[in-house]
């Protein structure tokens, strides 16, 4: 079996781990080299319940890093610990370092609303604001005042919703109600409205689970081309998405994180027992 | 002891009467239900308490029906046959004087005498009607016990093993249920009428334009010698605009201060804060409007008048502006409870839509939630001015009578309720142009905040369809 | 507008970094973030604070209800002026002239008033009620007649407010209501300890009257306890019945649709308008008395179904599924399965929304006022068609009375009132908490 090189996720064809099922260390190298995102022993816990164990994880320059992991396991919790939209959720508390380029993105005196023009975020669910098309893209970039003109302001919406690859669909109907579009049209508008405020971090939590399959095919072309200019992290449910557009995968167990490394390496040799009940289907 | 009043006692009596009966059917219905299986309660198709039920309706369920007929049409029945017998010189004359006629006759019978005219034609025609009275009490008493007689013992006899007590017992519930569920249609056709019929003549006496495009109101008095419905003026507009403007003072307190609230305490108080806030913002609306009124006449209003006299300005001492400001008091825990719905409903991922872009928190309040919930909140204000609008005590007590054509808050207005409440209370006159000059105000009022309650719940559903798309 | 895609990447770089435009205007939008947080507070700190003012005020002008000033007269009852036959027949000692008693009384303390204005003015020291309050007592104590003893009464109303000091001396004798002799005689009493002020059960036991210091409330109160006895004998079946029957039974179609939007906005309509109804349909069509609890409680019951009606059906609505099912699955009937239970999960809701239906009905006035119970009545009424006010309309007929002391017995009556509201809110409150389950 061990012969088996080609990276065909899930496939029953998987190598045997070595590492026990109750090794609770993070297998692999979590650093990379100057990271733009870096967490340190990240402790969460919702009231009672600890949702993430001392994680360590780096995120790199222009590279999508997928998290992936069996429900409940604690990737989204992660992934908004990244740009605090768990400080929005009661009786949420974080512990640990989280640094954007070395600064600590927890530090009191840096402002929270710095912190997520610089890292965005595409949600679960598309959410477009009630508005139109040209308002949900301009919305982001007018609060922070990017646009000094409305002809700059229309060049944001412009070049944002080309990169969604929206701008063919939408641009006579641009003064149409964003909630009109249909799902994949919508989550790609939620990806237009995030990259015109041009942050440095994009972060997708399951961004084609509400999508069709044409879709999601749309939008994985687009995260691939997004890598160019942004780092991505993406959490996805699906097994066969992490390994089509990520560089690096990261297996999540119960808030622990098991295992990291090369997306190709994970999912053809996974190290750990977890990693590969979960990639042969055993759980998840 | 009165004769109308006895006899409501009586009734009474006659009421508790029917209902030991059915109590003892019950408990006769369950024995004989019993015994006709001697006590092998299986064999029974309904349970012996069902048959109980069906004993007991049976026995009062008609009683009650007639005597709930009687005694609501005797009075008028014997009221017309005592007319009846009046010698004509007493009768042809117009409605209105037969009906003090009427209140003479029944004043008379109730002891109050205060009747001056007291002729004897009226006190043969009292003794007449107290006579009527009872003889209809003793027949009613008579009927009554004979119909529960009847059905109770032709209930009582049909009970057997196959009766199928329950069936019968869940219809009738059944049709309670839909009765007292239809009340409603018959409570709001029962306000149509009775505020469409006196209006009608009302409108027969003074032509609807004048109502409604009239600037002069004065029904007590009258303008000129040749007024139409001879006793004053009614043209409505004044009253409009003063009711306008009180209710217009309340919004632009009620509004901000409770769209304010709602939004502080559902997106950033504490959960502390919110339990204490909130029920004590609640103990605002559930303060009666005629505290209200007494701390607005007596408090607010002469510290308003005393204010502007310091800066030089001259306030009427029942200004609009006092009644405005504590109807405004009033209305604020209304606003701000039914904002509160509409911001709640609006769903959370659209403020982490906001957020996420890295908007502050107002920001995200004042340009993705506001538009969003704009629908309900508008729905909202305009359930509030038809509350405004129909609020009754406190300007009653704070606004006064004064009919002026002003849109200064610092004069004295009068509104539309304040002068239903002057002519109906204190001495009336049956079909005075005055007395249906209220119905035809009411009328106003019912349609009115009647559209703008329906405007506002079908605002607010769409909202709410809407949003959960 | 129709750029090329290839000359996309050239124009990133002619924007500037996002985070350095964000920390520029970062202390602008920091501020006004302040400032609409500042905003919500004064709102709040505004809403609340009218509470306070309101209830502050009430209870600064009405705490004086609670107490009254007496007078105390040394009173010899002289056995020829009341019974000169020695026979104690009630009916002729009834018939003295205690007024003149008082009277003569009041002129023995003061000997040197001797113009008619003067003795006026000492004769309304003390209530109008005094001479009946003597009555009173002779005939129940004949014993006392031939004897002298202290007898206690009720200050005038004007007096009353000055021996609680409410009136200000220093003002000119024409702008206030009590005049210098008068002051100089309550403080040459007070000297000789004979005045003194303590609880005023009066206002307890006692109807209306047109005299401050014999008006109470207990007329009022009785006349609101048997129209919210009717209200609630009327609105808490029928309410129950409409809600089981639209929550649990009603098919989809027009009539349930309609029934529907006529509850919401009967919820709406101005309490006047039932008012209105009430006046054209139980007094001018049904011919039932005017001024009676019975036809009160009839307009209040219309009012209130609305409130009842709509709590009634969401605590029906939150008694789950599966205990229907569970029902219906042992075969019992529908009406079974609704009375025997989901009726008793749903009840603590039902009593929590007629309680405060009920509250709604006690502060209610305006519908009142068009059924005549706005007559001014002095005896308790002692059934559901006796002629009767309610407790807040009382607190509107005395709101409109000049007196100061009325001032102080309208927010006394208000008071007392909010007693109940708030009694019945807490206990509305107290049945959500502890009875009501959660599922």
């Amino acid at each position: 079996m061990e012969n088996n090189q080609q990276a065909a996720p899930a496939s029953p064809s998987i190598p045997s781990s070595q590492i026990p099922r109750d090794h609770r260390e993070t297998v692999g190298d979590y650093t990379v080299e100057s990271p733009r995102m870096s967490a340190r022993d990240v402790n969460v816990h919702y009231g009672d319940k600890h949702a993430i164990k001392g994680v360590n994880l780096d995120l790199g320059r222009n590279e999508v890093l997928a998290m992936i992991g069996p429900s409940g396991c604690g990737k989204s919790t992660f992934l908004r610990c990244l740009n605090r939209m768990n400080d929005t959720v009661k009786d949420c508390k974080v512990t640990g370092d989280i640094t954007l380029d070395n600064k600590n993105i927890y530090d009191k005196k840096l402002d929270v609303v710095e912190l997520r023009a610089q890292v965005g975020m595409v949600f679960q669910k598309p959410n477009p604001f009630p508005k139109s098309i040209y308002e949900n893209v301009a919305w982001g970039a007018r609060i922070h005042g990017l646009a000094n003109t409305n002809a700059e302001l229309d060049e944001i919406v412009e070049t944002s919703l080309q990169k969604a690859g929206l701008w063919n669909e939408v641009k006579d109907r641009l003064d149409a109600q964003g909630t009109g579009l249909s799902g994949g049209q919508q989550q790609r508008l939620c990806i237009a409205r995030t990259i015109a405020i041009n942050p440095e971090v994009i972060l997708m939590d399951e961004p084609c689970s509400a999508l069709d399959p044409i879709a999601t095919a749309i939008v994985e072309d687009l995260i691939d081309e997004l890598r160019e200019q942004f780092t991505i992290a993406i959490v996805t449910h699906s097994m066969h998405q992490a390994a089509r557009v990520s560089q690096r995968t990261a297996y999540f167990h119960l808030g622990d994180l098991i295992e990291i490394g090369a997306t190709n390496d994970i999912f053809t040799r996974p190290r750990h027992e977890l990693t590969e009940d979960y990639i042969s289907g055993r759980f998840g | 002891m009165s004769v109308v009043m006895g006899e409501f006692m009586g009734s009474t009596g006659l009421l508790l009467c029917l209902l030991v009966i059915g109590f003892i059917a019950y408990q006769l219905g369950i024995r004989r239900a019993s015994a006709l299986v001697s006590g092998r309660i299986s064999q029974l198709h309904s349970l012996p308490h069902y048959h109980g039920y069906f004993s007991a309706l049976a026995a009062i369920g008609p009683a009650m029906i007639v005597l709930a007929i009687w005694l609501s049409l005797h009075e008028s029945i014997i009221m017309n046959m005592v007319v009846g017998n009046l010698p004509e010189t007493m009768t042809n004359k117009t409605d209105g004087e037969i009906k003090l006629l009427i209140n003479d006759i029944r004043n008379l019978v109730n002891g109050n005498v205060i009747a001056t005219n007291l002729t004897p034609e009226i006190q043969q025609a009292a003794k007449l009607y107290s006579d009527h009275r009872s003889t209809s009490f003793q027949l009613l008493t008579f009927v009554t016990f004979a119909i529960t007689l009847l059905c109770g013992l032709s209930g009582y006899m049909s009970l057997s093993k196959e009766k199928r007590a329950r069936n019968a017992v869940e219809r009738f519930m059944m049709f309670f249920l839909i009765a007292s569920s239809t009340l409603a249609i018959f409570t709001t056709v029962g306000i149509v009428f009775s505020v469409l019929y006196e209006s009608i003549s009302f409108f027969g006496k003074v032509p609807f334009t004048e109502f409604v495009f009239g600037t002069q109101w004065s029904p007590q008095t009258a303008l000129r010698a040749d007024q139409v419905g001879s006793s004053g003026a009614f043209g409505a507009i004044p009253l409009f605009v003063g009711t306008l403007l009180i209710s217009f003072i309340a919004l632009t307190v009620a509004v901000p201060i409770g769209l304010l609230s709602a939004v502080y305490l559902s997106e950033y108080a504490t959960e502390k804060t919110r339990s204490i806030a909130k029920p004590l913002l609640e103990i605002l609306a559930g303060i009666p409007t005629v505290v209200y009124g007494f701390f607005a006449a007596l408090t607010v209003a002469p510290m308003i008048r005393n204010f502007g006299t310091s800066i030089g300005l001259d306030v009427a001492s029942e200004s609009a502006l006092a009644a405005g400001l504590v109807m405004g008091v009033m209305i604020i825990p209304f606003v701000s409870s039914l904002s509160d719905d509409v911001i709640n409903a609006v769903p959370q991922s659209m403020r982490d839509g906001a957020l996420a872009l890295g908007a502050t928190q107002s920001e995200t309040i004042r340009k993705v939630v506001f538009p969003a919930a704009l629908p309900g909140i508008v729905g909202g204000i305009l359930l509030a001015a038809s509350r405004a609008i129909g609020e009754t005590m406190i300007v009653v007590m704070a606004a006064g009578l004064a009919a002026n054509l002003t849109l200064n808050p610092l004069d004295a207005v009068t509104t539309v309720t304040v002068q239903i409440v002057t002519l109906l209370t204190g001495d009336q006159e049956f079909d005075s142009a005055k007395t249906l000059a209220a119905f035809a105000l009411g009328l106003m009022l019912f349609l009115t905040t009647l559209v703008l309650n329906v405007i506002a719940l079908h605002i607010v559903r769409r909202y709410r369809e809407e949003l959960e798309v | 507008m129709t750029e090329d895609n290839s000359t996309l990447s050239p124009n990133i770089p002619k924007r500037p970094r996002t985070i350095d435009v964000v920390r520029k205007n970062i202390n602008k939008r920091n501020a006004a973030e302040r400032r609409f947080q500042l905003y919500g507070k004064v709102a709040i700190a505004l809403a609340i604070s009218f509470v306070f003012i309101l209830f502050f005020d009430i209870i600064n002008k009405g705490k004086g209800a609670f107490v009254q000033s007496y007078i105390a007269l040394d009173i010899y009852l002289d056995e020829q002026q009341i019974d000169p036959d020695g026979t104690r027949d009630p009916a002729v000692i009834a018939d003295a002239n205690y007024f003149g008693i008082i009277r003569s009384n009041l002129r023995e303390m003061f000997p040197e008033v001797s113009s008619r204005q003067e003795r006026r003015n000492l004769y309304s020291l003390v209530s109008s009620g005094a001479s009946y309050q003597l009555a009173d007592l002779v005939r129940e104590h004949p014993e006392y007649i031939g004897n002298t003893f202290r007898l206690w009464v009720p200050a005038d109303d004007d007096i009353d407010m000055l021996i609680k000091g409410y009136i200000d001396r220093n003002i000119p004798e024409d702008d206030r209501r009590i005049k210098d002799n008068q002051i100089a005689w309550i403080d040459k009493l007070n000297e000789e300890g004979r005045v003194k002020t303590q609880f005023n059960t009066t206002f307890f036991t006692a109807g209306d009257s047109r005299d401050a210091e014999l008006a109470g409330i207990l007329g009022a109160l009785s006349g609101s306890f048997f129209t919210l006895i009717v209200t609630l004998l009327l609105s808490f079946p029928i309410g129950v019945a409409a809600a089981i029957y639209l929550e649990e039974f009603a098919p989809q179609n027009r009539l349930t649709d309609i029934i529907e939007v006529n509850i919401n906005n009967l919820a709406a309509v101005p309490s006047i308008v039932f008012g209105l109804l009430g006046l054209a349909v139980f007094i001018n069509f049904f011919a039932l008395p005017r001024s009676a609890p019975l036809v009160g409680g009839l307009v209040l019951t219309l009012m209130t179904l609305p409130t009842i009606i709509i709590s009634s059906r969401a605590a029906l609505k939150s008694v789950p599924p599966a205990i229907r099912e569970a029902a219906i699955g042992l075969g019992a009937s529908k009406m079974q399965m609704v009375f025997n239970h989901v009726l008793p999960l749903a009840l603590p809701g039902m009593l929590t929304g007629t309680i405060i239906g009920m509250a709604q009905a006690l502060g209610e006035t305006a519908p009142l006022l068009m059924i005549g119970m706005v007559a001014f009545i002095v005896d308790v009424p002692s059934s559901f068609t006796d002629p009767s006010t309610v407790l807040p309309v009382q607190i509107f007929l005395w709101a409109d009375s000049p007196e100061r002391a009325f001032v102080e017995k309208t927010s006394g009556a208000i008071m007392v009132l909010l007693a109940f509201l708030i009694t019945m809110n807490a206990v509305a409150v107290f049945i959500r908490k502890k009875l009501e389950r959660r599922w």
